[in-house]
């Protein structure tokens, strides 16, 4: 693992956080019920304190004068290097909350392996913590998957149509590239492999308590993690943002 | 005065700083405040954030650099992350002091994750005491609490959640 490789793993995973937290708290305001309105804001508010401190940790090691809001702000679209699925748009609460349960299932797996790694202490640290917080989201997301798929038929159809269309975003966490192999051969990141028979552990068990039905492993979507993403990133960043690109010297 | 009157003094002025979320306890009690030590003939305050996202932290921060300037200009804060903040940090006086501000303080050890499920584990009502309660959501009003309603006195109430 390279030093170039070494701060790109630390880039990316403050991405994947902040694409996420940034889509969530979009949801701020316009919960289904209030008590659903503060969970995701609180998800949202976990996932961009994850990513502060990824881009903290990331600033200090690259010294290159970039801050933590620099590498939020002032990236466009192609140096994100998130994971397609978490710019996806919110579509309607299943959806939210179908992008949350997988993401939630792989995130808690690779967080806990992060915080038991030695080859990067202050890694280690933030994900010490954030895996804390990542078992609280998995549990929310997964349990309204079982509310909503043995809920309603209207509910039930719903959530397996949002499972449908999302699944083909999931098979890009296994699918390991150079940078992703270069950390796991040193140690810093977990073996893809293995990452994939846990996820599908965790999401299969619930689906089948949700009785939803696992899609078929077919075509799926890649590119993210290297910076090549669907077109609503961009807008995404574009409305994230404007205030700072628009006024550099803003101060909040 | 020697350095170990120098830190002293420095602890004392900590003392003084109140969880802005949490305006009865103290950072001290919050159990976030690692340390004060001599770097170089220069204090160093480090803390350890409660929650990755916890919009209080900066505001901590500044409060408890403001607070040891009084006494030590040139000290700074430093926040470390690791190892991550536990509720088993929580002085045991924050207890009372939270169940007299109508909020359920931690139950048991954060390594117990029964509470996940809001099943297992019981969380008495901090106004009648009633252990009859119910978990209304795992996320509460900051993201160190969870929202909770007593069955007995039908008050809502909110329970420090332990991580």
């Amino acid at each position: 693992m390279t030093e170039g490789q070494h701060l790109q793993i630390i880039l990316r995973l403050g991405d994947d956080a902040l694409v996420l937290g940034q889509r969530l708290s979009a949801w701020c305001g316009h919960g289904p019920i209030l008590e659903e309105d503060i969970a995701l804001s609180n998800t949202a508010l976990d996932l961009i304190g994850q990513a502060r401190n990824f881009y903290t940790l990331a600033s200090s090691r690259e010294d290159q004068g970039r801050d933590e809001d620099q590498l939020a702000f002032f990236r466009t679209d192609k140096e994100f290097q998130n994971h397609l699925l978490l710019e996806q748009p919110n579509g309607h609460f299943g959806d939210t909350i179908v992008r949350q349960f997988f993401f939630s299932a792989f995130a808690l797996e690779r967080y806990a392996f992060l915080s038991r790694q030695l080859v990067d202490a202050e890694v280690a640290g933030i994900a010490a913590k954030a895996v804390k917080e990542l078992q609280y989201h998995w549990e929310h997301a997964a349990q309204w998957i079982v509310r909503l798929g043995d809920g309603t038929t209207e509910s039930h159809e719903k959530v397996q149509a949002s499972i449908d269309h999302l699944w083909s975003y999931t098979g890009e966490f296994f699918n390991a590239d150079e940078v992703d192999a270069a950390g796991a051969e040193a140690g810093l990141l977990p073996d893809l492999e293995v990452m994939r028979k846990a996820w599908n552990a965790s999401v299969e068990a619930c689906l089948a308590q949700a009785t939803l039905t696992r899609p078929e492993d077919g075509w799926m979507q890649r590119g993210g993690k290297q910076g090549i993403h669907s077109e609503h990133l961009s807008y995404m960043l574009a409305e994230m943002q404007v205030l700072p690109r628009t006024y550099p010297d803003a101060t909040w | 005065m020697t350095d170990a009157q120098r830190i002293e003094r420095v602890w004392t002025m900590v003392r003084t700083v109140h969880d802005p979320e949490l305006p009865y306890l103290t950072v001290e009690e919050m159990g976030m405040v690692r340390g004060v030590t001599m770097r170089n003939n220069q204090i160093v305050v480090s803390l350890t954030p409660t929650y990755s996202g916890c919009p209080a932290t900066d505001v901590i921060s500044e409060d408890v650099e403001n607070a040891v300037k009084a006494v030590e200009p040139e000290a700074h804060v430093e926040v470390v992350l690791s190892p991550a903040w536990t509720t088993d940090w929580i002085l045991p006086s924050a207890y009372e002091k939270m169940r007299a501000h109508g909020i359920a303080p931690p139950e048991g050890q954060s390594a117990d994750r029964a509470f996940l499920t809001g099943q297992g584990k019981v969380i008495p009502c901090p106004r009648c005491k009633s252990k009859d309660t119910l978990m209304v959501s795992a996320f509460g009003s900051t993201a160190c609490k969870a929202h909770f309603k007593c069955n007995a006195c039908l008050e809502p109430f909110e329970h420090f959640k332990c991580i």
